[in-house]
């Protein structure tokens, strides 16, 4: 019988870590899909954030180096411009990279590294324990807002991918959710599309990617998914922000 | 062809790296080093190698992460506030077992202090710095030929035992011109690096990491580095022995003001006195075992730094109690002049009753 479907190269063998419900699975197999389609594999740098995600070189079949927290960016910029003919990729989440690390992100972006980062928005620090993102939406309860988030205070969410479109650096930006199957399939364009930027040689390239914290947001699986597409979609419009064929023209 | 050349300290540091191999430096401006960024941002292009004048020197220090676990020979350099902001990518380097050379042009401090020359960095430099139980192996250079010749053992050391490596200069000896006779660019020895993370063709994964996330896994992590520190121990410390065997009183001193000694003592030795230098090369590992032989022989010592006084404590620990250990210093920001180093030379010689 053919075999039509099963796990990607890119992934190894190896259950995560992750809660139940929570979408880092999914877009490691799309981030491992991306990297099959386009061959790169062998010749791929996984850099590791510090957060859920810093036992990325587990999962991910390639070589792989861990960050400290938030400069995933500088240490991709590292490898990348002593290898420029190597596939390097950052995965990190938004304490990583837009708190801590805002200023590595935007530099890398503004330099038009040749890099791909995957940014992943769940508006909440999950390793650590809930604590407030700079992306935690407006009146969000987290353990150190335990009023929600009071935006007088506390500032307003960063819309990152926004952000770092004003700037000339970058030549792919997008943001894309994973909540549901349709959206999945978006992504996984995006996805593929960012590291195909790379390999084109054209720069930077990012995709921000919105997802869910069933445990820090104490909401099971299947709610987590709907406060995703009900409360941050409208916080975080979903899109493809640029294109390199844009920055072209 | 060795050439004989007139040049800045922090230019050597610059050309001595990359005659040393060194294809990738990440810095960011920081007075009085700022000719390092500046000369590599124009040769760096010559030799095919990667400049980037990175947002800060946080980002600095974590792209030479980067690219030593890629398996290149990179550096940055810095001054003192600027070498702080690197610590926890210098921790994480040394967690990681990547070898790197980063290089402290020194001023005073705490804080933004001054742009003078100190050596008020020792602890800093030796102890740690960054967090966890890890040690850099610190190189003192006190002239600029010996800038050239030490960025090159720095790059090699580093390479030798996947650890980074600390070039500690001071402010003084960046600034200064020096004649020197530049090597040309060795036949460099690079050691195959199988862990650098290039592209895992042909061969299983490799991960460049300093996690432990188990206790039990974590304390083994750190046995293997302690026991790498205890072969780097044995077989790394340098040092300048200038007559310490006939001497009643022991200079101990490094960088600048070891020259600075240096002249004093000669003064002194004019004069018929026994004094004798143990001018300190490599910091850490420090000559624990020659300060101890030295004071078993009843020697005193005269330790004297640009500091309130750091590494009189590691004099003090080696020399065990058995003879007494003296102090001059002047702090951050003023440097010991040749007429003070001799009075200070010249009273502990007195107090031991050898006039």
């Amino acid at each position: 019988m053919e075999r039509v479907f099963g796990r990607a190269a890119a992934l190894q063998d190896r259950v995560n870590h992750y809660c139940p419900g929570c979408t880092h699975g999914v877009i490691h197999r799309l981030v491992a899909e991306a990297i099959d389609d386009l061959q790169v594999r062998e010749k791929t740098i996984a850099i590791a954030p510090v957060g859920c995600a810093v036992l990325a070189y587990n999962y991910f079949n390639c070589d792989s180096q861990q960050a400290a927290h938030g400069r995933a960016p500088a240490v991709a910029t590292g490898v990348k411009r002593v290898l420029p003919d190597r596939i390097v990729f950052t995965y990190q989440g938004d304490g990583d990279l837009a708190s801590i690390g805002m200023a590595e992100i935007v530099h890398a972006a503004n330099r038009g590294e040749n890099i791909t980062v995957i940014f992943i928005n769940n508006a909440i620090y999950g390793m650590t324990g809930g604590q407030m993102a700079p992306t935690t939406l407006p009146g969000q309860k987290t353990t150190t807002s335990p009023f929600g988030r009071d935006v007088k205070t506390m500032g307003n969410p960063i819309r990152v991918t926004e952000m770092l479109n004003t700037l000339q650096g970058p030549a792919f930006l997008a943001r894309v959710s994973v909540h549901d199957p349709k959206h999945v399939a978006k992504a996984k364009e995006a996805i593929r599309k960012s590291f195909e930027t790379q390999v084109n040689g054209q720069g930077f390239s990012m995709v921000e990617v919105l997802s869910t914290c069933p445990t820090n947001w104490g909401l099971a699986p299947t709610e987590a998914l709907k406060w995703l597409e009900t409360n941050m979609i409208p916080q975080y419009p979903l899109g493809i922000f640029r294109t390199p064929e844009e920055v072209a023209k | 062809m060795a050439e004989r050349v007139m040049m800045k300290g922090n230019e050597a540091i610059a050309e001595g790296a990359i005659r040393a191999g060194c294809r990738c430096f990440f810095g960011y401006p920081i007075t009085p080093q700022n000719e390092v960024p500046e000369y590599m941002s124009r040769r760096m292009p010559e030799v095919g190698g990667v400049f980037i004048q990175a947002e800060s020197e946080v980002s600095a220090i974590n792209m030479v992460y980067g690219a030593a676990g890629a398996g290149v020979r990179a550096m940055t350099s810095s001054s003192s506030p600027g070498v702080s902001l690197k610590m926890e990518g210098i921790s994480y380097i040394a967690g990681a077992e990547l070898p790197c050379v980063i290089v402290n042009v020194a001023r005073g401090g705490p804080g933004l202090g001054g742009l003078t020359p100190s050596q008020a960095d020792y602890f800093q430099a030796t102890k740690g710095g960054g967090h966890g139980d890890y040690r850099l192996i610190v190189f003192a250079p006190a002239s600029v030929q010996e800038i050239i010749d030490l960025m090159f053992e720095a790059f090699v050391t580093a390479d030798k035992y996947r650890n980074p490596a600390m070039v500690l200069a001071d402010g003084l000896l960046g600034q200064m011109m020096e004649p020197v006779v530049m090597k040309e660019l060795a036949d460099l020895k690079m050691p195959p690096k199988p862990w650098a993370t290039t592209g895992m063709v042909e061969r299983a994964q490799n991960v460049v990491n300093s996690l432990g996330l188990v206790g039990e896994d974590l304390e083994k992590i750190n046995q293997r580095l302690q026991q790498k520190y205890r072969e780097i121990e044995a077989n790394e410390i340098r040092f300048e022995d200038d007559g310490t065997a006939d001497a009643d009183l022991v200079v101990v001193a490094y960088g600048t003001s070891a020259r600075i000694a240096k002249s004093a003592i000669a003064k002194a030795k004019a004069e018929g006195k026994k004094v004798g230098l143990l001018r300190l090369i490599t910091l850490w590992p420090f000559p624990k075992q020659k300060i101890a032989e030295l004071a078993k022989a009843g020697k005193e010592f005269l330790v004297i730094e640009m500091s309130a006084g750091q590494m009189i404590e590691d004099v003090q620990l080696a020399s065990g109690g058995q003879t007494p250990v003296h102090f001059y210093g002047r702090l951050n920001g003023a440097i010991p002049t040749v007429t003070e180093a001799y009075q200070a030379i010249m009273k502990y010689m007195t107090g031991k009753g050898v006039e």
